[in-house]
C-alpha cells in the first residue's frame, strides 16, 4: 500500500485510529466529557481531511476500493451527519445512569463501516463494511442495557441483521460461482458479455436483495424497524436512520449502476413492486401509531420507498434526485430524532403524542424546528424535502413512471395526515396539566446542532442551486 | 424590483411582528397594519399612474423581475404584472389591511405569531398572482397553505382542528396532481424544443397532443377548482369558512378562492386552449351546478357564517361559467366577480365577526329584530346582502350581468340555468336580513352598534362596491390587455351540449 493510498484513505484512517485512541482513552480515565470532546474532534478532523485531496479522483485501490466524487461526498455525508447525531448524544447520555464511554467508540466504529460501504467496488469491502457498521450496531441499540426494550431491540437486530447477512454472502457465493468475479465492473461485463442474466445469478441478485432491503427497512424486510427505532436511543436510532440506510443505499446506487442494473427489466419490476409495497405499508402503518417513535419509523419506510422512485428513474436525473433527497433526509431525520433526544428526560424519552401537547407554547424554537422537520418529510416548500421530492417528481416523469408517480401523489397524501396530526398537538393550547417530561434546561450544544439543521433545511429548501450543482458534476464525472 | 418587494415586505414584516411580540403584545399589529397599509398605497398608485386608456393597450406587461434561481431545472424567479394581476394585489392588499383591523380586538392570544402567518399568507398570495414562472407558482400555492392552517388551526373556532386538517388535505391533494401536471407540460416542451424552462412565456407556445393536452389541463383543473372551489370539491369549504377565525374567513373568501379562478384565466386556458374548448360546456355546467346547489345550500343553513360560505360555491360558478364561456364580456364579468364577491363576502364575514363578538352565537335561530339595537350595521349589511343577491348599483350586479351576457353566446341552455340562480340569490340573501335584523326581537338587546373601528372598515368596503358597481370602467379597463392574451386561443366553436337552440 503506497503513501497516497493512505493519503486517499485518510478519513477512514482518522476515524478508525481515533477508535484505538478512544479504547485507550477509557482504559486511562472513564470521563464522558472527554470522550464527547475527542468523537466530535475526530470527526471534524475527518471531515477537513476530506478538502485535502493531494491525489487525482478518481482513485482506485485495486481491487476493493474506489474513491471518487461520488464516494468522498457520501463520506462527507456520512461524517456530518454522525457528528450531528454526537452533538445530540452528549445530554442524552449524561443524564442516563449507564456508563457512557464506550458509546462513543461503538459510534466511531459503526462510522467506519459505513464509509468502507460507501468506496467499496469489491464484494469484500461490501461485506466488512456491512459487518463492521452491524456488530456495532447490536452494541448501540442495547446500549441502555437496564431497559427492557432497548435489549430486546439489540437481539431482535442482532438476530435479523445475522440472517440477512447469510442471505446476502450466500447470494454473493452464488454470483461469484457463475460470473467468476466479486468486482461489481466486473459481473457487469460477464453479464454484458452475454447479455442476458442466467438463473442462478438472478438468484443470487434476489438473495441479496433480501441482506440489501434489510438494511434499507424496504418492505417486506422492514419489520425490525419500529422495534429498533423504538427501543434504541434516540440518537442511535437517528444514526441508523441516516448513516446506516444512507451508506446502504449508496452502495446499492454504485453496485447496481456497475452491473448495469438498468438493462435488465427483471431487476426493474423488483424494485418497482417493492417501492410501492414500502410507501403503502409505511404511510398506513404510520397512520396507526400514537407512538413518535415507531411514526418516524414507519414514516422512514415510505421515505425509502420514494427515493427507490427516483432510483428506478435511472439516468442522470434520477441518481441526482436520489442522492439530493438523501441530503435532505439525513438533515430531516436527525432533526426530528434531535428533537426527541433533546425532550427526553431521565426517566424515559419523548415518544408519546401526549408529550409534545401545546409544546410551541413551552419551548418555541424546539417546535419550530420539530414542525419544519415534518414539514420538509411532508413535502412542504421553503424546504429541502420539498425540492427533493420534486427532484424525485421531475426525474419521474422524465422516466415515464406515471404509475408509480400518481401512487406518491397518494402516498403524500396519506403521509399528511399523520404529519399534519403531530404538527397540530404542537399547537394545541396549553393545559393545566403539567408535562409530563421534567426536563428544564435544553442542552445548549443540543439546540445550537438543531439550528444548525433547520438552517441547512430552509437554506435547501429556497436555494438549492449550489448543492444540486454539486450532486450534478459528482454525477457526470461518475459518468 | 417594485414586484420583488410586494412579496419580500410582507414576508419581512411578518419575521420582525413575530420576534416583537416578545417585546410589546400589541406592536405586532401595528407593523401588520402599516406593511399591509404601504403596500396598499404602493399597489394603488401603479394603478393610479397607469390608468388611461391608452397606456393600457398599448403593452400587457406592467412590470416584470427576473432572476436565475434553480439553473438546472430552467427554473427563474420570475415576476411580471399585468393589469389582471395589479387589480389581485390591489385587492389582496385592501382585504389584508382589513384583515389586521378586524383582528385588532378578535386576537388577543399570541399576537406575534398570528400576525406572522397573516402577513405569510398574504406574502404568498401575492406571489401567486405575480409569478410567471410555473415551478415558482407551485411554490407560492403551497407557501400560503401553512401559514392558513395555522390560522384556522389555532385560532380558530370549536371544531378548529378538523376543519383546518380537511382545509390542507384537500388543498395539498389538488396541488400535487398540478405539481404532475406542471412537470408533465415542462418535459413536454423540453422534448419537442430542446428547452428545459419553467418559464411561462416559453410553454405558452408547447405544441401538444390531443390527448396529453387534456390530460395536463385536467392536472391543473382540479387544483383550481379545488381552490375555487366547484362541486363536488367543495365540501372543505364550509368546514374552513366556518372555524376560521374572521380575519382568516375574510382571506380565505375574499383571496384564496381567487387565486382558484386567477388560476384558471392565467394558466387553465392560455397553456391548454384546445383542451379548454374541448372541455369548456361541461365545466359550465358544473359551473350552473354550483350556482344552483350552493345557492340551495346556502338557503339551508343556520349558521350565519355557514350559509355565507355556501354563497361562495353559488358566486363561483359564476367564475366558471364566465371563465369557460371564451369571449371578452364573460371575463371581463369574471375579473370584476373575483373583485366584488371578495369584497361583499369579505364584509359579510367581517359583519359575522361582528356579531359574533356581540352575541356569542351565528346561529340565526338566536337571533332576530337586531335592527333597532344596531341600525348601523344593519344598514351596512343591507348593502352587501343587496351586492350578493346583484342589486343594480352595487358591483355584484355588473360582474354576474356580463358573464350571463357573455356566457349566452356560448352556451344558451346552461346560461338559463345559471340564470335561475340569480334568484335562488335573491331568496337566500332576502333570509339574512329577515333572520337577523328584522322579525321580532327573541330578547332585550342593549348591543354596541359599530364601533369607530369597524366603522372604519366598513366604509371602505361600502365605498368600494358602491363605487364598482356605478363606475367599474378602471377596472375594464386594467383587464383590457390581459383579455386578447386568453382569447389568443383558436377560435374553435365550442361543442354545443344536447339541444342547441340554433339547431
Amino acid at each position: 500500500m503506497s503513501t497516497t493510498d493512505l493519503l486517499s484513505l485518510m478519513p477512514l484512517v482518522i476515524i478508525s485510529g481515533s477508535a484505538v485512541i478512544a479504547m485507550l482513552l477509557v482504559a486511562i480515565k472513564r470521563n464522558h466529557r472527554i470522550m464527547h470532546a475527542f468523537s466530535v474532534l475526530a470527526f471534524m478532523v475527518a471531515i477537513l481531511s476530506l478538502f485535502v485531496q493531494p491525489y487525482a479522483v478518481p482513485y482506485v485501490i485495486a481491487p476493493l476500493f474506489v474513491i471518487d466524487a461520488f464516494a468522498m461526498f457520501n463520506t462527507g455525508l456520512i461524517l456530518v451527519a454522525g457528528l450531528s447525531v454526537l452533538f445530540l448524544s452528549f445530554k442524552y447520555f449524561e443524564q442516563r445512569e449507564e456508563r457512557k464511554e464506550e458509546y462513543y467508540i461503538l459510534l466511531l466504529l459503526a462510522t467506519v463501516g459505513g464509509m468502507v460501504l460507501v468506496i467499496s467496488q469489491h464484494f469484500i469491502s461490501l461485506f466488512l463494511g456491512l459487518e463492521t457498521m452491524s456488530i456495532s450496531l447490536y452494541g448501540l441499540i442495547a446500549y441502555l442495557r437496564a431497559r427492557e426494550r432497548s435489549d430486546e431491540a439489540g437481539i431482535k437486530y442482532l438476530l435479523l441483521a445475522a440472517l440477512s447477512s447469510a442471505f446476502l454472502l450466500f447470494g454473493m457465493a452464488l454470483v461469484y460461482a457463475f460470473t467468476g468475479t466479486m468486482e461489481f465492473e466486473g459481473i457487469g461485463r460477464y453479464l454484458k458479455s452475454i447479455g442476458t442474466v442466467p438463473v442462478t445469478v438472478v438468484a443470487g441478485f434476489g438473495l441479496m436483495m433480501i441482506g440489501v432491503g434489510f438494511k434499507l427497512g424496504i418492505v417486506p424486510f422492514h419489520m425490525w424497524t419500529p422495534d429498533i427505532y423504538e427501543g434504541a436511543p434516540l440518537p442511535v436510532a437517528a444514526y441508523i436512520a441516516t448513516v446506516s440506510k444512507g451508506s446502504m443505499l449508496v452502495l446499492l446506487m454504485r453496485f447496481y449502476r456497475d452491473i448495469d442494473g438498468y438493462e435488465y427489466t427483471i431487476l426493474w419490476w423488483v424494485f418497482a413492486i417493492i417501492a410501492m409495497a414500502s410507501m403503502f405499508v409505511g404511510n398506513w402503518l404510520a397512520l396507526l401509531q400514537q407512538n413518535v417513535k415507531r411514526l418516524l419509523a414507519y414514516s422512514s419506510i415510505a421515505h425509502m420507498g420514494y427515493i427507490l422512485i427516483a432510483f428506478l428513474a435511472g439516468q442522470l436525473a434520477g441518481q441526482e434526485a436520489v442522492i439530493f433527497y438523501l441530503v435532505a433526509y439525513v438533515i430531516t431525520s436527525i432533526g426530528a430524532f434531535g428533537v426527541l433526544a433533546i425532550l427526553s428526560d431521565k426517566v424515559r424519552d419523548a415518544e408519546l403524542l401526549e408529550d409534545f401537547s401545546g409544546l410551541f407554547w413551552r419551548h418555541p424554537w424546539l417546535a419550530t424546528v420539530f414542525t419544519g422537520m415534518l414539514l420538509s418529510l411532508a413535502g412542504i416548500p421553503l424546504t429541502a424535502g420539498f425540492i427533493g421530492k420534486f427532484y424525485i417528481i421531475a426525474a419521474g416523469v422524465d422516466a415515464g413512471l406515471w404509475l408509480l408517480l400518481v401512487l406518491l401523489v397518494v402516498n403524500s397524501v396519506i403521509g399528511l395526515f399523520y404529519y399534519i396530526r403531530i404538527i397540530a398537538v404542537m399547537f394545541q393550547p396549553l393545559t393545566d396539566k403539567a408535562p409530563i417530561l421534567t426536563r428544564q434546561a435544553l442542552p445548549f450544544f443540543g439546540v445550537f446542532a438543531l439550528s444548525a439543521l433547520m438552517g441547512l433545511l430552509i437554506w435547501l429548501g429556497v436555494y438549492p442551486s449550489a448543492l444540486i450543482a454539486l450532486i450534478r458534476d459528482m454525477m457526470l464525472t461518475m459518468g | 424590483m417594485t414586484l420583488f418587494l410586494f412579496i419580500l415586505i410582507p414576508i419581512a414584516g411578518g419575521l420582525l411582528a413575530w420576534i416583537t411580540a416578545a417585546w410589546n403584545k400589541e406592536l405586532p399589529r401595528w407593523i401588520a397594519l402599516l406593511v399591509m397599509l404601504f403596500e396598499l398605497v404602493l399597489a394603488a398608485s401603479l394603478w393610479w399612474q397607469l390608468d388611461d386608456a391608452a397606456r393600457w393597450s398599448s403593452d400587457q406587461w406592467i412590470d416584470t423581475f427576473q432572476r436565475p434561481w434553480m439553473p438546472r431545472f430552467g427554473i427563474s424567479f420570475s415576476l411580471a404584472m399585468d393589469g389582471l394581476s395589479l387589480l389581485m394585489l390591489v385587492l389582496t392588499f385592501f382585504l389584508g389591511t382589513l384583515s389586521v383591523l378586524v383582528s385588532w380586538n378578535e386576537i388577543k392570544e399570541r399576537t406575534g405569531f398570528f400576525h406572522f402567518n397573516l402577513l405569510f399568507v398574504l406574502g404568498g398570495i401575492t406571489g401567486v398572482f405575480l409569478t410567471m414562472d410555473l415551478f415558482l407558482f407551485y411554490f407560492f400555492w403551497e407557501v400560503m397553505l401553512i401559514p392558513m392552517y395555522f390560522l384556522i388551526g389555532i385560532w380558530g373556532h370549536a371544531n378548529r382542528t378538523y376543519a383546518a386538517f380537511k382545509f390542507f388535505i384537500f388543498t395539498q391533494a389538488g396541488g400535487l396532481l398540478m405539481l404532475l401536471a406542471i412537470l408533465g407540460l415542462y418535459f413536454v416542451h423540453a422534448h419537442s424544443t430542446g428547452v428545459f424552462t419553467f418559464s411561462y412565456f416559453e410553454l405558452l407556445d408547447t405544441p401538444l397532443e390531443q390527448n396529453v393536452g387534456r390530460w395536463l389541463m385536467l392536472g391543473f383543473l382540479i387544483a383550481f377548482i379545488v381552490k375555487l372551489p366547484a362541486i363536488p370539491f367543495h365540501t372543505w369549504l364550509p368546514d374552513a369558512h366556518t372555524e376560521a377565525p374572521t380575519a382568516g374567513s375574510v382571506i380565505l373568501a375574499g383571496l384564496l378562492l381567487k387565486t382558484g379562478a386567477y388560476g384558471i384565466l392565467r394558466f387553465v386556458i392560455p397553456l391548454f386552449p384546445e383542451a379548454s374548448h374541448f372541455f369548456a360546456p361541461w365545466i359550465m355546467l358544473l359551473g350552473a351546478v354550483g350556482i344552483l346547489y350552493g345557492g340551495k345550500l346556502a338557503y339551508a343553513q343556520t349558521d350565519f357564517k355557514r350559509l355565507v360560505a355556501y354563497t361562495s360555491v353559488s358566486h363561483m360558478g359564476f367564475v366558471l361559467l364566465g371563465a369557460f364561456a371564451f369571449n371578452a364580456l364573460a371575463w371581463q364579468g369574471v375579473v370584476m366577480q373575483m373583485i366584488t364577491h371578495g369584497i361583499s363576502t369579505g364584509a359579510l364575514f367581517m359583519i359575522a365577526g361582528s356579531l359574533y363578538e356581540r352575541l356569542h352565537t351565528r346561529e340565526l335561530g338566536k337571533m332576530g329584530g337586531l335592527w333597532p339595537a344596531l341600525p348601523r350595521m344593519g344598514v351596512v349589511s343591507m348593502v352587501f346582502v343587496m351586492a350578493s343577491l346583484g342589486l343594480p348599483g352595487l358591483g355584484n350586479f355588473i360582474a354576474e350581468f356580463l358573464i350571463l351576457v357573455g356566457s349566452w353566446q356560448a352556451q344558451p341552455v346552461i346560461t338559463i340555468a345559471a340564470t335561475i340562480g340569480l334568484v335562488v340569490a335573491t331568496i337566500y340573501s332576502l333570509r339574512i336580513m329577515q333572520k337577523i335584523f328584522f322579525g321580532v326581537s327573541h330578547r332585550e338587546y342593549k348591543l354596541p352598534d359599530l364601533s369607530i373601528r369597524e366603522g372604519l372598515m366598513m366604509a371602505p368596503l361600502v365605498i368600494a362596491i358602491i363605487w364598482l358597481g356605478v363606475y367599474p370602467q378602471p377596472v375594464i379597463n386594467a383587464v383590457k390587455p390581459t383579455i386578447p392574451a386568453i382569447v389568443q386561443a383558436p377560435p374553435v366553436q365550442p361543442v354545443p351540449i344536447a339541444i342547441h337552440p340554433t339547431k
